[in-house]
């Protein structure tokens, strides 16, 4: 049996899954029942100074579903919390004692002077919390009032933040990062400047769910009205990835630990953030489809999966992926793979052959004899996998490399030897760069 | 074996009114909207689509239902009238697993076919809650046509030349259009009398005048049709059934299928319908699960359909047979009827078993004896040529019934015909249909030369 301890900046939990901050992780009540139902570890919802904002009356959440309803992506016009500080205060405390082997990290969003995140940080210390979130993420009504994403998206006062918080507390400082911008790297890297202890990304991506049709306003539509909220659930997880490798590759905080949020719903998509090297996943909109009880698949299923490939501690998994993570420039060229099709799965939709026949490489059949039959050309195929994508059954189409002979599309000979862009005699800055010949104009 | 002195069993009334209305309400109901929603998604969308190759009237299936799943519907309804302008009643009656969900590739694939039908009715039936039909009629072309039949065929081809601008006036024999629509199909495929609102709203079109009890060979004759119109269609149907061929035939029981369901479509007092206690069904199509089916709903207690092939043979699909099997109706094959043995009204019937002789069906000789109340004849229905008046006989017939080009035209230069009274093609409301198509636009190619 596996061992899922996990034990993130100092932060120990009895597994990687903790409640993000949000709903789930509001008040005592929803964070005892997760703990009831076995997750490791919350961040409690965002705290802010009191008077507490207040919430709008109408509905805050707009989703996108699958024809069958499923919830693929969740969007919110939620702000912090609501609750007076001191009830939050009162409850994180209580709930600390009373679960002492679970992780308790308090998100936190002040105004940017600091005096009021020294006054923060005193407060929360006494919870005896484990540690602190700094929400630089929200994109919605806290960033106007210059917090949440607002900071998050100026490096400069996300090192500020950090900074002071690591100069006036010694609990473990995650800084959470807005995915609202378009070079994660450079806001982690003045998390790490700031002397964080950890990242933890994404918060919600800016968006605006549907617009109602009728009323031509914005959903989720408040007397007439709507506004952009945060998008999370399934539908980020891509994005969110990519951001987690782009902060575990890069040299200057490859070695900054990361809590993987965005669209965590199985074990697979905790396997794959910590693959790309985060030490613990947080999840939010999956718990808030299905209620607290998921975590128990999701413990099992991550302990069921390492003990399949042999691994004894979460931490050998972490960054397992990072290596195998390179720029587009490093990819091998002369890796040739051709589609192929397994006559006996093929059900002869002909998707395939209506895909590349319209949008790729005109290299599937569509008849043999007067019959369908759907039949790769390797004489025109460049091996981009679309057909592998819209194939409706699973493994019928595969790419399947190439080892010797030669590239009948290419008329190239098949070779072994790694190439890439950077050596390209197309690429003019490669040193083997071989110009076009200029057509001379007739005269 | 019944004694010959006891009386047959026969009565209406046999059930509570809630099991008349139970038994008789919708076999399929509506998908709801969700359940439409997860079923378009099903559909791959096909390229070249095998199962609008399989489709009679040829609906662009992949896209109808794309429709259906982008919520667009109306727009699903009018890719299906554009091939059928009776997609409403083809989703209800067409024996899809014998066409369009038998070539579904999830059916190759999974045995789970896309519920195409399903979902055409679906679409067209929340269509015609709202809308008139979607068509609108070309510049008038002041040319006249005759359309003899008000049945799928007629009325398809009606629409499809009053579309095209031509006048139509369109004859039927009985009180009401529609054919076996209205008389034939089975109670529980088209409840709330959706074959009447369906000919409202095919002759919605507007320049179709419906004459109803007028009959060709009694009303009116070919040749005077010929003469005061530009052309003529003749769907008329199948006005006669087959018999059996055994002495005591015209006993008091001795029934036909047709005439009976007939009846039943007819009335609003199911519980006024005498029927067996015990009922004997000789056929294996349609008709045969039909009746079969409807008498064991009318509360009859034993009901056998006996057949005298295999039942791999019967044209009933398999879908059919098992509707009628758990509805709790024998199916006996290999069986032909040899004798009826009634006391004014029919006792019982005796059949021959029969063998299969390297395709030849012989008989061995042993017999056996159901005893039957009602003995239902669903052996088939002919051309009632001899009715349709003495100039008919200016048509020609092939196998009895009329022989017609691939445009559906006869050996006439301006009559066409299509349906069941022609010679090719299966006995289907959907093949009717596009049989009209066809021939109102061969005729209006005839009419615009
Ligand atoms: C009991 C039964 C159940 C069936 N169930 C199904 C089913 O579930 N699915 C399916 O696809 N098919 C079914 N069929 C077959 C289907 O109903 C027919 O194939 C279809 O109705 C043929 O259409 P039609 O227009 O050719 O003829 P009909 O529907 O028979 O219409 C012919 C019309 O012509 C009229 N007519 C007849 N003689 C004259 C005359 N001399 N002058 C003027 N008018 C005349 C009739 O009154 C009638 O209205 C069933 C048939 C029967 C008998
Ligand atoms: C309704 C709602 C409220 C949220 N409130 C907060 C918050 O107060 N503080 C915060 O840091 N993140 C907040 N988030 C963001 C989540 O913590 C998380 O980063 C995001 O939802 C992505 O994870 P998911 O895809 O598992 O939901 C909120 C999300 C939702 C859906
Ligand atoms: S891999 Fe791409 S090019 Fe090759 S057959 Fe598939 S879709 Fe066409
Ligand atoms: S998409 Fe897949 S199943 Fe469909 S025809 Fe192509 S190979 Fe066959
Ligand atoms: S064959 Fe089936 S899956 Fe393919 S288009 Fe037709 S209904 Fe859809």
């Amino acid at each position: 049996m596996a061992d899922l301890r996990s034990n993130f900046v100092g932060i120990k939990s009895p597994n990687p899954f903790w409640l993000a901050s949000a709903p789930p992780t509001d008040k005592a009540y929803n964070v005892v029942r997760a703990f009831k139902a076995g997750w490791g570890g919350v961040v409690w919802k965002t705290l802010g100074e009191d008077p507490p904002i207040v919430n709008v009356n109408g509905p805050r959440y707009g989703a996108m579903w699958s024809n069958d309803r499923r919830l693929i992506g969740l969007n919110n016009i939620e702000l912090i919390t609501d609750r007076p500080l001191d009830v939050n205060l009162r409850e994180i405390k209580e709930v600390k004692r009373d679960w002492p082997d679970r992780a308790m990290v308090v998100s936190l969003m002040v105004p940017c002077e600091e005096q009021n995140w020294i006054n923060i940080l005193k407060q929360v210390e006494d919870t005896e919390a484990d540690g602190i979130e700094l929400n630089f993420g929200c994109p919605h009504g806290m960033s106007e009032r210059g917090m949440g994403a607002a900071v998050g998206q100026v490096p400069e006062y996300v090192e500020m933040v950090t900074r002071w918080c690591k100069q006036h507390t010694n609990m473990p400082v995650i800084v959470k990062l807005t995915p609202n911008i378009s070079d994660i790297r450079v806001p982690a890297r003045a998390a790490n400047a700031g002397g964080a202890d950890a990242v933890s990304l994404i918060n919600t991506i800016t968006s605006i769910m549907s617009v109602n049709l009728d009323t031509f306003a914005p959903e989720p539509t408040i007397d007439g009205k709507g506004t952009h909220g945060g998008y999370c659930g399934p539908a980020v997880k891509p994005i969110a990835l990519n951001m987690v490798s782009k902060i575990a590759t890069d040299a200057e905080t490859a070695k900054l630990p990361i809590s993987g949020i965005g669209g965590v719903t199985t074990w697979r998509d905790a396997v794959e953030y910590l693959a790309l090297g985060c030490g613990n996943v947080q999840v939010c909109t999956a718990a808030m489809t299905y209620g607290f009880k998921i975590v128990e698949d999701m413990i099992d299923g991550l302990s069921e999966y390492m003990d399949d490939k042999g691994f004894t501690d979460v931490e050998e998994i972490v960054g397992k992926a990072v290596p195998n993570v390179t720029d587009w420039q490093y990819l091998n060229l002369n890796h040739i793979t051709k589609a192929v099709i397994d006559q006996d799965m093929c059900i002869k939709c002909g998707r395939c052959h209506i895909a590349c026949e319209d949008t790729s490489h005109q290299a599937i059949t569509s008849m043999l004899d007067g019959e369908r039959h759907y039949e790769v050309i390797d004489e025109e195929c460049v091996g981009c996998n679309l057909c592998v994508n819209v194939c409706p059954v699973e493994n019928c189409i595969t790419m399947e490399e190439m080892t010797e002979g030669v590239d009948p599309r290419t008329g190239t000979p098949i070779s072994d030897e790694y190439a890439n862009w950077t050596t390209h005699v197309n690429n003019p800055s490669s040193p083997n760069f071989i110009p076009a010949k200029s057509v001379e104009p007739a005269v | 074996m019944a004694e010959n002195g006891q009386r047959a069993d026969i009565k209406s009334g046999r059930l509570d009114a809630d099991d008349y209305v139970r038994n008789f309400s919708d076999a399929y109901p509506l998908l709801n909207k969700r359940e439409a929603f997860v079923e378009s998604e099903r559909c791959y969308f096909c390229y070249d689509a095998p199962c609008v190759q399989a489709c009679p009237t040829s609906i662009d299936i992949p896209q109808f239902i794309r429709q259906i799943a982008t919520d667009n519907p109306d727009g699903s309804a009018k890719t299906i009238f554009e091939q059928n302008i009776l997609g409403g009643m083809c989703a209800r009656v067409c024996p899809t697993e014998q066409l369009c969900e038998e070539v579904c590739v999830r059916e190759v694939a999974e045995g789970k076919p896309v519920k195409i039908g399903q979902l055409q009715r679906y679409a067209t039936d929340q269509y015609m809650a709202h809308k008139a039909q979607p068509f609108e009629r070309a510049a008038p072309t002041g040319k006249k046509v005759a359309v003899v039949g008000a049945g799928p065929a007629g009325l398809s081809c009606a629409h499809r030349l009053a579309s095209h601008g031509h006048d139509v006036v369109l004859f039927d024999a009985r009180e009401k259009a529609g054919g076996l629509n209205e008389y034939g199909i089975a109670a529980y495929k088209t409840t709330n009398n959706f074959a009447q609102a369906e000919v409202d709203f095919v002759l919605g079109i507007g320049g179709i005048t419906l004459e109803t009890g007028k009959a060709l060979g009694r009303d009116v004759t070919l040749s005077q049709l010929r003469k005061d119109y530009d052309a003529v269609f003749l769907g008329a149907g199948l006005g006669g059934v087959n018999a059996l061929g055994l002495p005591g035939e015209d006993a008091d029981g001795v029934m036909d299928a047709v005439s009976y369901i007939e009846d039943l479509r007819q009335t609003d007092q199911l519980d006024t319908l005498p029927v067996g206690r015990k009922i004997v069904v000789i056929g294996g199509g349609m008709t045969a699960t039909d009746i079969a089916n409807q008498t064991k709903r009318l509360g009859a207690e034993d009901v056998t359909i006996v057949y005298r092939r295999g039942q791999d043979r019967m044209n009933a699909s398999d879908k059919e047979q098992k509707f009628a099997q758990t509805t709790g109706v024998t199916i006996r094959t290999f069986a032909a009827p040899k004798e009826l043995v009634a006391n004014g009204s029919v006792r019982a019937i005796t059949f021959e078993t029969m063998q299969d002789d390297n395709g030849k069906l012989v008989g061995t000789g042993e017999t056996f004896t159901l005893e039957a109340d009602m003995v239902f004849k669903a052996i088939g229905q002919t051309l009632h040529s001899a009715e349709l008046g003495s100039d008919f006989s200016d048509v020609e017939l092939e196998r009895g019934r009329i022989h017609v080009d691939e445009n559906r035209k006869t050996n006439l230069p301006d009559v066409w015909a299509g349906g069941d009274c022609i010679s090719d093609g299966d006995d289907l409301t959907v093949i009717a249909v596009e049989d009209g198509k066809i021939a109102a636009e061969n005729i209006n190619s005839f009419l615009k030369a």
